[in-house]
């Protein structure tokens, strides 16, 4: 995959960043100043030495030079780390709030994963980029331009040299880098399949020694092992062909300049100061350049990172101020159909729920039953049809101050890297200790809350590491015990619980449910006896079945 | 590091040849500057031409010879290398199959292959820039030594200061800066991992605000510790260029005090700047091996020869008492089976029950996948044909037998649609495949190996009801042994001789499918909610 070395979607999105831009921009017009100082002043010096004198001022000049030269690649890489700085924080910044704007719905599945690791380790990629080639780049522009201008004073001859010689590097850097690309593509396949051979073989290795055979697979390793080597020096021939001729390039343009001048000082038509100062900024020419094509393989990682976050585009959601005043007395579901990419969720459903009613959801797996739910937590929106609440549509209130009203266990609730406290209070963050610690009683996670090392204050892992699903369904409980909120919305809260606690989920679930308005997808008969009625969803219908308890 | 020296001994003279032209290269390089600065300021005092010829060929020689040294150099080093790594791609395969360490997750797993490909990085990226460095500081300090032993002495203090001094301090400023970075990088993976994963729970109690704020707090706190940090870690590139500079210099005013001829002033001080610039490579060098630290010392670990797998009393599989550590919970506690031939025993319970341990300890008690095995949790579907996948139980089975096993599990009908048929590459864990297939492969794999007791671990999982239902019925009517059913689908188990429902361990009920759901209790419970969802209709409450 090409790139282009600089996107310029990044000045748009992180205007902070054209300051930093303009400082590289600068330092790489003062790098080549420096450049061109320390090669004169070290020319007037070896000059100097060579009629047996030691030029002072020459001297002091060249150490100054080295030394304001030393402190612009300081400045450079502080500047350009800075601005990986800048532009990470940025887009970080700018990931998460698309993903909070555009809702749950959108980031489900394996988009969580990727922005998940874009935003986390992914854009670190970019500090490679930014200080390892952007600066070269820079430099490749003003370097080159600034030792020709200073050639052509001096020796135009030997800048006419450089001058044609110089295009090879980025000419043949293109040509090549284009066919070891098309040599590298033919050879892909083979190579990912033999360099994928032995994560294959590892992670299968519980399986090998189910079946008894790891033992035998070591001499298999080592021969797919081998023929990866085999496979990948063939390619790599080729690929360093592209380096050397770069090398090559830029070598022999020194042999170039240097032996002329030399046969021209024999004959003494030029200084020797003059012919030392074309020797010296010559290979300064082709430097930056070569450092660029270089690094470029290394900084793509962090380009593909930056295009990936680039390209998800931030969307300001309209925004929804409808309210519904008082307790909601009815929410009625009027022909919704709700339509995935792929499958139809729900197809014409309409369903009343009154306030104080319970009702279960039945029917198989996935037939539509979250998707009822996720309806009125305003994470699926109606192809075709209205929710509305109290008469108001769903699609017109304000979504926050909706979901005030409701509390939510889902079929696997997420537990955040915090602790155990902020889990549960998480949709009441003022909520106290007392509270906090009612809703562990009632939810029958105080066994669980005291075997913790500290208590309710223990910070579980990355994703609730630590808890096992049925104690997290009953985290999930807590929360929703906490919130206190007048409709509650159940995703099969008992499923997936050890045989010891279902009894007590099943009591806490009672306790919950009780004098709310409630919508539990249900298996067990159980939870089912607590439902004014139950109705059954197969294949995106709704059927009501007779009531069981009315 | 030393392990991985001694895995390289055999291809020492490879390693040692590509650090050889990796110092030719260098030296060509430094060479070049000195020769072609001796060329004109030799040719400014105007002698005859022949005194220049021999340079004049030197410059050109030297600056082809360069592009080549360095081709060949990269090419020798990369083959040594990848010979290198093959040898521990094998050993630390080798090791991980007869350790005991069977408990590594998957992410672990792939981690070992990263932390091997460390290996690499080490040779190519440290070592050899290293013994190049070497190489030249040596060779250089000796040639200018020749010419004035002060000048040589200013010479070797730059090239230590450039090759040891500021890699050391390059060391301690990115440990420094990894360990105060490290810790809020992971913290905000955590919170990028909150935020989308957890984006449905946030959104639903209304708090995506509050821990939106928290991450883009956070990563304006890593953003302004990183940008403080690089103010010292770039102070080191500053300095190398301010050393290689200041080093030339002194070189130059030390041979002029001497009294060393002004051409090979000249030759000494462009040459110095040369030197040095080898050495400074060294600093890169250094940040690598830093980050290099920590793989390397796993993949160490995994080179040393396996220790022996502990002694494990022999199973009584009338008792089985399993604990994974001596002193945490039993995770099976006592629990008794009877596995006569043509025996068929469901095992049931909630998850984390003890069902896979179960299986894990017949498997133990049969010695051999022949004796005991088949289906095990986790089945891993390998990157090749569907012929080999097969084959892995039964290396010799026949194409006949391959159909036979299919047509149990029901996968016969795709492959004879496959235009490769056995040679159907399966991609990447079965990529290729839908998870049904995926899931009829790994079973049919189960059936070909044909054990005196077959173990299988939900065997139906991801097929739907009708198809379950067919081929566990299917399977169990093929295998000739004992077949031991883990399965959370109950539907199935009204034929087998006996289920055992574990909870937490113990045997929590046993009895055939009718007696069981005649009794009060969780597989009653189960399977009535399992009916009830399959059917769509209630069964009359309890």
């Amino acid at each position: 995959m090409r790139r282009r070395p600089f996107d310029p979607r990044l000045l748009r999105r992180v205007p902070a960043t054209r300051r930093q831009f303009a400082a590289l921009g600068f330092l790489g017009v003062a790098a080549a100043v420096v450049v061109i100082a320390q090669a004169t002043t070290l020319a007037a010096l070896l000059a100097g030495a060579a009629g047996g004198r030691l030029d002072r001022a020459a001297l002091a000049g060249f150490v100054a030079a080295v030394a304001a030269r030393a402190g612009v690649v300081w400045a450079q890489g502080v500047v350009a780390a800075r601005a990986a700085a800048t532009v990470k924080a940025a887009l970080r910044g700018e990931l998460l709030t698309a993903v909070g704007q555009r809702g749950p719905q959108w980031v489900a599945g394996q988009r969580a994963g990727e922005i998940a690791t874009l935003a986390g380790r992914g854009l670190d990629a970019l500090d490679a980029y930014f200080t390892g080639y952007l600066p070269q780049l820079v430099l490749g522009v003003t370097v080159p331009v600034a030792v020709l201008g200073r050639m052509v004073l001096a020796d135009w001859s030997s800048a006419l040299i450089v001058a044609v010689t110089l295009p090879l590097i980025p000419i043949f850097g293109a040509l090549l880098g284009w066919h070891t690309e098309a040599a590298t593509k033919r050879q892909w396949r083979r190579l990912s399949m033999l360099g994928g051979h032995f994560l294959d073989m590892v992670s299968g290795l519980p399986t090998l020694r189910a079946f008894g055979r790891e033992k035998a697979q070591v001499d298999v390793v080592r021969r797919m092992a081998d023929e990866h080597r085999v496979a990948t020096m063939r390619t790599l021939r080729i690929a360093f062909l592209s380096g050397m001729v770069l090398e090559l390039v830029a070598t022999l343009s020194v042999a170039l300049v240097a032996v002329p001048i030399g046969l021209r000082l024999l004959a003494g038509g030029v200084a020797l100061q003059t012919a030392l100062l074309v020797l010296l900024l010559a290979p300064e020419a082709y430097l930056p350049l070569r450092a660029a094509g270089a690094r470029f393989h290394a900084s793509m990682e962090g380009l593909t990172a930056l295009d990936a976050a680039l390209s998800l585009s931030t969307v300001e959601a309209p925004r929804r101020t409808g309210v519904v005043p008082g307790p909601v007395r009815e929410i009625r579901l009027e022909s919704v159909t709700v339509e995935y990419e792929r499958t139809v969720a729900l197809r014409d459903v309409s369903l009343t729920i009154r306030a104080g009613e319970r009702v279960a959801i039945i029917g198989p797996s996935g037939a539509g039953k979250s998707t009822l739910l996720g309806l009125l937590l305003g994470f699926v929106q109606p192809t075709a049809g209205r929710v509305l609440v109290d008469g108001v549509d769903l699609a017109t209130l304000d979504l926050d101050a909706w979901r005030q009203r409701l509390a939510w266990v889902p079929q696997r609730a997420h537990l955040f890297a915090a602790s155990l406290a902020d889990n549960i209070r998480l949709g009441a963050p003022g909520a106290s200790g007392e509270a906090v610690r009612m809703a562990v009683k009632a939810a029958a996670l105080d066994e669980v809350v005291e075997a913790l090392p500290d208590g309710l204050e223990t910070v579980l892992g990355e994703r609730g590491h630590g808890l096992s699903s049925g104690q997290r369904q009953r985290v999930a409980l807590a929360r929703a015990f906490v919130r206190d909120a007048p409709i509650l919305l159940l995703d099969e809260p008992t499923a997936r619980l050890d045989g010891g606690s279902e009894a007590a989920v099943l009591d806490a679930t009672r306790r919950l449910v009780a004098g709310r308005t409630a919508l539990m997808v249900a298996h067990r008969p159980a939870l089912l006896a607590e439902a004014d009625r139950v109705i059954r969803v197969t294949d995106g219908r709704v059927v009501s079945l007779a009531g069981t308890a009315a | 590091m030393t392990t991985v020296l001694r895995l390289a001994r055999p291809y020492l003279g490879r390693l040692v040849g590509a650090g050889l032209l990796a110092a030719g290269t260098e030296i060509a390089g430094v060479a070049l500057m000195a020769t072609a600065t001796w060329l004109l300021m030799t040719a400014a005092g105007q002698p005859p031409i022949s005194a220049l010829t021999v340079a004049i060929v030197s410059v050109r020689a030297l600056a082809i010879g360069r592009g080549v040294l360095r081709y060949t150099e990269r090419l020798t080093g990369h083959d040594a290398v990848l010979r290198i790594l093959t040898d521990v791609r094998a050993r630390v395969f080798a090791t991980l199959a007869t350790s005991r360490r069977a408990a590594r997750s998957g992410d672990a797993l792939s981690r070992v292959v990263s932390d091997v490909d460390s290996v690499q990085d080490l040779l190519l990226r440290v070592l050899v820039p290293g013994a190049a460095a070497a190489a030249v500081s040596v060779l250089a300090v000796g040639g200018a030594a020749l010419v004035s032993p002060a000048a040589a002495t200013a010479l070797a203090v730059g090239l230590l200061v450039a090759g040891i001094g500021l890699p050391a301090a390059a060391t301690a400023l990115t440990r420094r800066t990894a360990e105060r970075v490290a810790p809020l990088r992971g913290a905000l993976a955590n919170d990028a991992v909150d935020l989308t994963h957890g984006a449905a729970d946030l959104a639903a109690y209304g708090a995506t605000g509050a821990a939106l704020d928290a991450a883009r707090r956070r990563a304006g706190e890593l953003a302004r510790l990183e940008r403080r940090l690089a103010t010292a870690g770039w102070a080191v590139d500053g300095v190398g260029v301010l050393v290689s500079g200041a080093t030339a210099g002194a070189v130059a005013a030390v041979a002029l005090a001497a009294g060393v001829d002004g051409v090979l002033v000249g030759v000494l001080a462009v040459g110095t700047l040369a030197a040095v610039e080898t050495c400074l490579a060294l600093v890169a060098a250094a940040r690598q091996l830093t980050e290099l630290r920590a793989p390397l010392a796993r993949v160490t670990s995994l080179l040393e020869p396996a220790s022996p797998a502990p002694a494990s009393s022999p199973v009584d599989i009338s008792d089985i008492t399993v604990r994974y550590r001596p002193d945490g919970p039993p995770a099976l506690d006592g629990v008794g089976v009877e596995l006569p031939p043509g025996r068929r025993l469901g095992v049931v319970g909630p998850s984390g029950a003890g069902k896979s341990t179960l299986l894990a300890a017949l498997a133990e008690w049969g010695g051999s996948p022949r004796e005991v095995g088949g289906l095990l949790a986790e089945a891993h579907v390998f990157h090749a044909t569907v012929r080999e996948n097969l084959l892995l139980g039964r290396p010799d089975g026949t194409d006949d037998d391959l159909a036979a096993a299919c047509a149990v599990a029901g996968l016969l009908d795709w492959v004879r649609e496959q235009p490769d048929g056995w040679d159907t590459v399966v991609g990447e864990d079965g990529g290729q495949l839908s998870g049904g297939q995926r899931q009829r492969l790994a079973l049919a794999r189960a059936v070909l190996l044909d054990p005196a007791v077959l173990l299988l671990d939900e065997p139906t999982e991801g097929l739907d009801p009708a198809a379950a239902d067919a081929v566990l019925a299917g399977v169990l009517g093929a295998a000739r042994g004992a077949v031991v059913l883990v399965t959370h689908r109950l539907r199935g188990l009204e034929g087998v001789d006996e289920v055992i429902v574990l909870d937490a361990g113990r045997v929590a009920a046993r009895g055939t499918h009718a007696e069981l759901v005649e009794a009060p209790g969780w597989y009653r419970d189960q399977w009535l909610a399992q009916e009830a969802a399959e059917r769509g209709y209630l069964v009359a409450r309890p």
